[in-house]
């Protein structure tokens, strides 16, 4: 067989290229994204996480700093939300860890307000003070019962 | 011999001498191509037993059979150089698939084997450049270059012009002279066949007749006869007849 | 009256035979995978027929898809509201199905035909029994390296088709239609999942380049030795490697979800 220089740099090419459509399908798009280090692994039990999914961002004052390795369910029954986080971050162990939603109804994620202490949070520690997701129709719905217990007290009168 | 429904001949029984220049002969349909096949190994009989150097190739695996068609070379018909191919590298490639040898030893055999067809110049050349007739001269380089003992040729000479033709039988004549090769010819060109061959097998519609070329041309059998000194309008007066005849073709 | 059963019978049992031949040519294309010599030259120019000379069709056949997925996707989306999302709607129709089954498609007609008809030349001019003579496996020699090529060609098509189809929706969805840059993108990176949707994705690709592969190097290998042989095995190729991608897409996507 013939080796011709241009037809192996052609295929070379054609392969290099496809390789990379992949590698960019996969980790730019798929999302296993490799998003600066981590390893700071710490956790929060919340009474309600709404629609949090893993790999959801976790973020400071809106900079992401890492995201949700994993969910699952504690010992009590609240959901425990495992964050890996990156570790050169310094957060103090009052850190508190509220679920959030970006515009009404678009996707969870969680945001953590630095607290004030001097002792920091480790891998493996637990973050004490949360803020569980807010779901909308119960707030709907507290909303209109309170107006409905308000106007019938009125009534009472 | 039968393809599907179709049989193509049945009760062949015929023997190669080694060392000899045999030629079968027969019209086209008659079978002999497939004669050759048959003797390759490229397809099973029906039944019956095929032996190449008393090794029985119809019994034979895949990977024995490579070891059989080691001592055979195949000249095909249309020539079956690979196209994407030159000459050259047609020329070499059992060379460079089936032994060890270095690639200086393997461009001296090759080159040797193109100077005794006469193509020395055309190595370069690809199979879709070719002549029908260098196409030939082509693969018959190849079909010796491994040396084999045993050289098939099915139609050398067919679709090549009279100087060519001769050219190319004067070639293998030298061939079974010089390496005492073994050379079974499919031809039906009975000329060549009178000249060049020492046993001529005939394929009939309805058997075969097998004989020295002076034999034949003795015989008093009329089938023989009329084929080896065709009168076609006779020819094609039986043929009409012939195929009126049910079971006669034997389709 | 019987006779229909009977034909039915005869056209079941002719399909059944076909399959297990079939299976048994894909056991000898994957032994010979497997013998050396490994046949490299051969397989790069192969990936170069079946994979560079591809890339052109791949390309343009993404973009123009793609463009078409924005277009469509927008007029709908934007009756809701949604049109932030054209980016993920664009990215798993094309992820998920269109990509892997539109590539293969097209690979079927642009490099599967011409694998058959070559291997059917092949046949046709003795070439095969030519390497038989010469004691060479013609499955080794021709037909394994063009079916491994198909395999590794695919998912590659797939990818590209997929990435030029994203900006084919891209400059449709932000070019035309004014939608914002960032949300386009970032709708398509949090809807994406790698290991529910692009390896789902590669996975069709793969599982549709060895079906493409085996098809039509058997259609090749088993032509009729004449040139009425060479177009039925071409046209035969096209047909049935078409409707296998259709089925194994749906099969894949029933069983594992993708």
């Amino acid at each position: 067989m013939r080796r011709s220089p241009t037809r192996d740099l052609l295929v070379g090419g054609f392969v290099l290229a496809g390789l990379a459509t992949i590698a960019y399908l996969s980790l730019s798009i798929g999302g296993i994204a490799y998003s600066g280090p981590k390893g700071l692994k710490v956790y929060a039990d919340f009474d309600e996480i709404g629609g949090l999914k893993p790999r959801a961002p976790v973020v400071v004052s809106g900079v992401k700093v890492g995201e949700i390795e994993s969910i699952g369910l504690a010992d009590d029954y609240r959901a425990r939300v495992r964050f890996d986080l990156d570790p050169s971050l310094k957060l103090p162990v009052d850190t508190t860890a509220s679920i959030v939603t970006s515009g009404v109804l678009g996707d969870r994620y969680v945001s953590l307000q630095p607290g004030a202490e001097d002792d920091l949070l480790k891998s493996g520690d637990r973050i004490e003070f949360v803020e569980s997701a807010v779901i909308l129709e119960r707030m709907i719905g507290k909303l209109i019962h309170n107006a409905n217990v308000g106007g019938s007290g009125e009534d009472a009168k | 011999m039968a393809f599907g429904e179709r049989r193509v001949f049945d009760r062949l029984s015929f023997r190669f001498p080694a060392g000899h220049i045999a030629v079968i002969l027969g019209g086209s349909g008659s079978g002999k191509s497939t004669a050759l096949r048959l003797i390759g190994g490229l397809i099973q009989p029906t039944s019956g037993r095929v032996l190449v150097d008393s090794e029985d190739v119809t019994q034979l695996g895949e990977r024995a059979l490579y070891r059989v068609r080691g001592k055979l070379g195949m000249l095909f018909q249309g020539g079956a150089l690979l196209d994407a191919m030159t000459v050259f590298e047609n020329c070499a490639f059992p060379l460079r698939e089936r032994t060890r040898l270095d690639v200086a030893a393997i461009a001296a055999r090759v080159r040797e084997c193109l100077d005794a067809v006469g193509l020395a110049d055309a190595e370069a050349l690809l199979p879709s450049q070719l002549s029908g007739g260098m196409v030939k001269r082509a693969a018959l380089a190849r079909a010796i270059v491994m040396r084999p003992t045993i050289l098939l040729c099915d139609e050398p000479f067919s679709g090549l012009d009279p100087i060519s033709a001769r050219r190319i039988e004067a070639l293998l004549v030298e061939l079974n002279a010089r390496f005492g090769m073994t050379v079974v010819v499919v031809s039906h060109d009975i000329a060549s066949t009178m000249r060049m061959a020492t046993q001529v097998l005939v394929l009939l519609p309805d058997g075969a007749v097998a004989g020295t070329p002076e034999e034949l041309q003795r015989s008093t059998d009329p089938r023989v006869a009329s084929f080896l000194n065709p009168d076609v309008d006779a020819a094609l007066a039986r043929s009409a007849t012939v195929e009126r005849t049910p079971g006669a073709m034997a389709w | 009256m019987v006779t229909p059963i009977a034909d039915l019978g005869f056209a079941s049992l002719r399909f059944v035979e076909e399959l297990g031949r079939m299976a048994r040519f894909a056991a000898a294309v994957a032994r010979c995978l497997a013998t050396p010599p490994p046949r490299v030259g051969r397989f790069v120019d192969e990936l170069f027929k079946l994979g560079v000379l591809s890339l052109l069709i791949i390309c343009l056949c993404g973009t123009a898809v793609g463009a078409v997925l924005g277009l469509q996707g927008y007029n709908t989306l934007v009756r809701f509201g949604a049109a932030d999302s054209l980016g993920a709607v664009v990215g798993l129709s094309l992820i998920r199905e269109l990509g892997p089954v539109l590539t293969a498609l097209l690979a079927t007609g642009r490099a599967g035909s011409a694998t058959t008809a070559e291997i059917g030349t092949m046949v046709v001019t003795e070439q095969l029994d030519g390497l038989r003579m010469m004691s060479v496996d013609p499955v080794h020699y021709v037909v394994a390296p063009k079916a491994l090529a198909m395999l590794v060609v695919m998912p590659l098509l797939s990818a590209l088709f997929i990435v030029f189809g994203i900006f084919g929706g891209y400059a449709i969805g932000v070019g035309l239609m004014g939608l914002d840059a960032g949300r386009y993108m970032t709708s398509l990176s949090d809807s994406v999942d790698f290991g529910s949707d692009v390896a789902g994705s590669l996975v069709k690709a793969l599982v549709f380049g060895a079906l493409v592969g085996l098809i039509s190097t058997y259609k090749g290998f088993t032509t009729a030795p004449t040139s009425a042989g060479v177009s039925r095995a071409t046209t035969s190729t096209v047909v049935v490697a078409s409707v296998s991608i259709l089925v194994f897409d749906y099969f894949i996507t029933a069983l594992w979800g993708v």
